[in-house]
């Protein structure tokens, strides 16, 4: 094994890590926005809305993130969606992320204690003002770890972007080692570089959580 | 939409659909024994196998399924062992589900309570005989409605074996899309057939966990 070839590679390995950071911040936030919205709408007393809802959120849970990415990239344009390679991949994570941030957000709403919420509209609070103050941050308290979690998961299905040729850095790590030959030892550089980067969020995400509940736990 | 292109594809998607589901259980298969021994090296075992039980589960959650599945794929040749994609895809998806099988296994064992153990103790039983008669049966309970979502997680992670050509469900779909260019039917085809298998299988974990529930 050559170290240089690193040095080598250098630029395209950074741009690929770049691509990947891209993917995975858009692509999550896409996921957070849309699945807050399913979550929200399906509160609504509307059971249609409800159904359709739950459908989107099995249908996308149901089946694997591989076709979903197929069914856009390939499928697409034979309903006029045309996307390049990398929009497809932040819209397919959003996607897929979107119904299973829509499930935490739902199990979030259902865990705050229905008294805070009577003990606030007692108080006068209005339905909005209820939201913003009670509802809304008690819930994002007790998701913090569902949150995490389920980026780490999206920050590894990023690597399978990669077959439908988005340039992030499994992609670029494979035409390296096709170029080179030194297939093993790339590939194993991958897992190394992947294992650090989730805890590295892992751990990030664990003192988040201590943070946001110290007022709980009265450890800061 | 061409529908007879479904009808055409449908035979050999079912076909390739059974090929998905007896790898996962494989995988499925493999992992429960991994995962098994690994979590009873860390709850029983000394400090070092405790260790080494922590650096796997860390590694295998670590690290992205495809990344895995190509590292055993290109691992073995690289050691001068040749073996066919399909045993590299069910050892990778075996290993990954390993680590999360052993996690569940502990979550469960944990949540046996302490003093049946220290009862049994008290009244004289070996510790052999206590993992045999009071703590498996009780954890492996426990533990069905995971494993049975453990088993849908793999089911839906086996699409990536595709990668390294074995004709499962993903990559038959994949081939049909490629020669009839009617990647949407053949796409969604693929996509139903896996929400079946998933909804099937959580409908079974449903029955399950509804039957150990009443006792």
């Amino acid at each position: 094994m050559d170290w240089a070839l690193y040095l080598h590679y250098g630029p395209s390995l950074a741009s690929g890590f770049l691509v990947t950071l891209l993917c995975w911040f858009a692509g999550g936030a896409v996921g957070i926005v849309l699945g807050f919205v399913v979550a929200v709408l399906a509160r609504l007393p509307s059971p249609p809305l409800r159904w359709l809802l739950r459908g989107y959120v099995e249908a996308v849970r149901g089946t694997p993130f591989l076709v979903q990415l197929y069914l856009l990239y390939d499928g697409g344009p034979a309903i006029g969606l045309r996307l390049e390679a990398t929009q497809t991949g932040i819209v397919a994570l959003g996607i897929y992320g979107s119904a299973y941030f829509a499930e935490i957000f739902r199990g979030g709403f259902n865990a705050v204690p229905r008294g805070q919420v009577e003990a606030a509209s007692s108080l006068g609070m209005t339905p909005p003002a209820i939201m913003r103050r009670i509802r809304l941050p008690v819930m994002l308290v007790a998701i913090v770890p569902a949150l995490t979690n389920m980026m780490i998961i999206l920050s590894k299905e990023t690597v399978v972007l990669s077959i439908i040729t988005v340039p992030e850095l499994m992609y670029q790590m494979q035409s390296m080692a096709a170029e080179t030959f030194a297939t093993f030892e790339t590939i194993l550089a991958m897992a190394l570089l992947y294992w650090l980067m989730v805890e590295l969020v892992a751990r990030l995400g664990r003192s988040v959580e201590r943070r946001v509940t110290a007022f709980m736990t009265g450890v800061a | 939409m061409k529908w007879s292109v479904i009808f055409d594809a449908l035979p050999y998607l079912l076909e390739a659909a059974g090929t998905t589901l007896w790898v996962s259980l494989l995988g499925m298969a493999l992992g429960q024994v991994l995962g098994a021994t690994i979590c009873i090296g860390r709850v029983a075992g000394g400090r070092t196998l405790a260790r080494f039980g922590a650096l796997y589960v860390s590694f295998f959650r670590g690290v992205p399924l495809l990344v895995l599945l190509l590292l055993v794929y290109y691992l073995l040749p690289f050691i001068g062992i040749d073996v066919p994609p399909l045993v590299a895809a069910i050892g990778a998806l075996g290993m990954s589900s390993a680590a999360y099988v052993s996690e569940i296994f502990r979550g469960a064992l944990y949540a046996v309570p302490r003093g049946q153990a220290e009862a049994a103790a008290a009244l004289g039983f070996p510790a052999t005989a206590i993992w045999r008669r009071i703590l498996l049966p009780q954890a492996l309970r426990i533990s069905l409605p995971a494993l049975i979502n453990e088993l849908i997680l793999l089911l839906k992670a086996s699409s990536l074996i595709s990668v390294v050509g074995v004709a499962e469900l993903t990559r038959t779909g994949h081939s049909f899309a490629a020669a009839t260019y009617r990647q949407m039917e053949i796409y969604l085809t693929v996509a139903c057939i896996y929400l079946i298998m998933n909804l099937a299988l959580a409908a079974m974990g449903g029955l399950v966990e509804r039957r150990l529930a009443r006792g």
